[in-house]
């Protein structure tokens, strides 16, 4: 310890300088005594549990761990040894909740999915009509629809507007009057960034029922025009800086050839930053799609499908989690359900409406991943390619 | 074609924003032959370089007050359109910047591929082949023409750009310091092949080797700065040779003989 502290002498410098390096078991060797010594500590002063073990345990790890390798490895392998168990630990406590709710969401999510009667499938090819009280079936099919209608009109509202938008800022307003203009539009689009969701649904539904005067209309595109009002900032933002990381050298270069500024954007900047704008829209849908407030102010809640996204109410995921689960545990007065329309017969269940919250919410985070897995694809095959 | 006209500049100042970054520059630029352009880091030179194809323009607030004149017409005319000066006055960077999603073949047709003109595949795998052979690069890269531009070495990248430069049959070639990232071999590879392409194009180069000038150029322009913050000025050009060897200028004796700069 003293060699490594005092000025390196002509022995510390040629020492092979993993010599003292302990191998990695040591660390099981520490981390145990922590554990130990935390769930002791815990125990007499009553405070033990699985979480306060897993805490206390960390903490006294890197301590041990700390002065065990400051003893035996010296100070500079002890401060290694120290900053790693930090980064891991930071890595730990960032990955927990994310595995914990996924967890959760498909543990819950499929206990419905697998409940469904007559098929395992029947959860995402029923709807609510007729599903009462404490009814052991109905599904989520109309919510799916809706969701994926009115995302895919907030996308397609949303994606032009907000990709003009970055290539204005980036390609245009770079001089005069037009960068004035392009200090005003980020400005804007930062305060839109930070709009709550409820005043964006609230300016949709003021919107339409100033356009056709009639307080009680609610339409699917209602919904969408609330989500892209969410939507374009994001796509602004995340389009802006993938277009401002496309060099400059390359926009020189087709100009170089000859090619007029319009095309050097199409067929150079976008092709460049493709993979990037992938995933910033994506980000953007997701954002989005998980959006309750708004869409119960503009496009309400209905239990059968809806496929017309300028007539009427609509369904849609988010809104139909908050609205099962408001509904809370079913009240089985009798053990069966007689649906009114169909006049089917179903078993009653008194968690079905909470299973269903949670089969919905694991709809919502599947539709999502296929949407990132979409993305990830995409910006696989058109990235530039760098290998030989 | 007709025979090639030699380069007019004409009391040609040029400015960023407000700020005069050279001025004063009368030059007659020879055709089909190399013209090297030295001085001092900020003297302006690949400023002037970029006025010859209004690429300056493309750095905002930029913009150039003179005459350029290119096989007798003036690029700085108001009815002249950039575009088709740039596709007339090829240009060769400081750092290789093939583009990057593109596969060696279309990094050469890029000229015609950009500008979405049509090309039957023999026509521009001919064009290709003519551009990759002129640029010294075909015999390197044959084999490997659908394969990313990126995966070349730095110098067969720049020779590909040199290869989609002449695709698009410019009548001058720029030149800004295309060897300074370049090691020795590939810096000799470049110099050889400028040796050849001045046979069919008037070539101007700008570098910070002097030994490069002297070795590639017919004749060499001198630029130099009075200051920090003054406009860049053109103080002598003349034949190679003579400006190595008994330049007019003091400033020009002073510089290339290494006494500043």
């Amino acid at each position: 310890m003293s060699s490594m502290t005092s000025a390196p002498t002509e022995a510390s410098v040629h020492r092979p300088h993993d010599e003292r390096r302990l191998p990695w078991y040591h660390l099981i060797f520490t981390g145990l005594t922590g554990l130990l010594v935390a769930i002791a500590g815990l125990a007499i002063v009553d405070a033990l549990s699985i979480a306060s073990a897993i805490v206390v345990g960390f903490l006294l790890h890197l301590l041990f761990g700390w002065v065990y390798s400051l003893v035996r490895e010296g100070p500079r392998w002890a401060m290694d040894r120290l900053v790693t168990l930090l980064v891991i630990g930071a890595f730990a406590v960032a990955m927990f909740p994310l595995l914990s709710l996924l967890w959760e969401v498909i543990r819950r999510g499929l206990t419905r999915v697998l409940a469904a009667k007559p098929s395992v499938l029947s959860f995402w090819t029923s709807d609510m009509s007729g599903i009462i009280g404490g009814a052991d079936a109905g599904g989520v099919l109309h919510a799916t629809v809706g969701t994926l209608l009115i995302t895919l009109w907030a996308s397609i509202i949303s994606i032009p507007i907000g990709l003009f938008t970055a290539i204005f800022l980036v390609e245009y307003a770079d001089q005069g009057w037009k960068k004035t203009l392009g200090t005003g539009v980020t400005f804007l689009v930062d305060v839109m960034t930070g709009i709550p969701s409820i005043v964006a649904g609230l300016f949709g539904l003021a919107v339409f029922i100033t356009l056709m005067p009639d307080a009680s209309v609610r339409m699917g595109i209602m919904g969408a025009v609330a989500l892209s009002l969410l939507m374009i900032p994001t796509v602004v933002r995340n389009s802006e800086e993938m277009l401002r990381l496309v060099p400059m050298d390359l926009r020189e270069a087709s100009y170089a050839l000859g090619v007029p500024k319009w095309l050097t954007i199409v067929k150079v900047v976008l092709r460049t930053a493709i993979a990037g704008l992938t995933t910033g829209i994506t980000l953007a849908i997701a954002r989005v799609i998980g959006e309750t407030a708004p869409l119960l102010l503009t496009v309400g809640m209905v239990t059968s499908m809806n496929w017309n996204m300028f007539d009427g109410r609509m369904a849609t995921l988010p809104t139909f989690i908050n609205q099962q689960y408001r509904a809370g545990s079913a009240n089985c007065m009798s053990d069966s359900v007689t649906n009114p329309i169909t006049h089917e017969v179903y078993a009653c269940s008194i968690s079905t409406n909470i299973d269903r919250a949670w089969a919905a919410a694991f709809t919502l985070i599947v539709i999502v991943m296929v949407l990132n897995i979409v993305a990830r694809l995409i910006s696989h095959y058109f990235s530039p390619k760098l290998s030989r | 074609m007709a025979a090639p006209q030699p380069i007019n500049v004409e009391d040609l100042d040029i400015f960023y924003g407000d700020f005069l970054a050279v001025e004063g520059v009368n030059v007659q630029i020879r055709p089909r032959s190399v013209t090297a352009l030295i001085g001092p880091s900020g003297c302006g030179k690949s400023t002037f370089l970029r006025t010859l194809n209004r690429m300056h323009e493309v750095i905002p607030g930029a913009y150039a007050k003179g005459k350029v004149e290119i096989n007798g017409e003036d690029i700085y005319d108001s009815k002249v359109d950039p575009v088709n000066v740039r596709r007339r006055v090829g240009m060769v960077f400081q750092k290789a910047n093939p583009f990057p999603t593109m596969s060696i073949r279309d990094n050469v047709l890029a000229g015609v591929k950009l500008n979405n003109r049509r090309m039957s595949r023999s026509a521009g795998d001919e064009l290709m082949e003519k551009a990759l052979r002129g640029a010294n690069l075909w015999n390197e890269v044959k084999d490997r023409l659908d394969k990313p531009g990126m995966g070349l070495s730095g110098g067969q990248q720049q020779r590909l750009c040199i290869a989609r430069t002449i695709a698009v049959q410019p009548e001058v070639v720029l030149m800004d310091e295309p060897c300074s990232a370049l090691d020795p071999i590939s810096t000799l590879a470049i110099e050889d092949l400028i040796h050849e392409l001045k046979q069919e194009y008037t070539i101007v180069i700008v570098t910070h080797n002097m030994q490069q000038a002297s070795r590639v150029s017919d004749r060499t322009g001198f630029f130099n700065i009075a200051g920090t913050g003054k406009p860049g000025h053109l103080i002598e050009i003349d034949d190679t040779d003579t400006i190595f060897t008994n330049p007019t200028n003091k400033q020009t004796e002073d510089y290339i003989s290494g006494r500043f700069g």
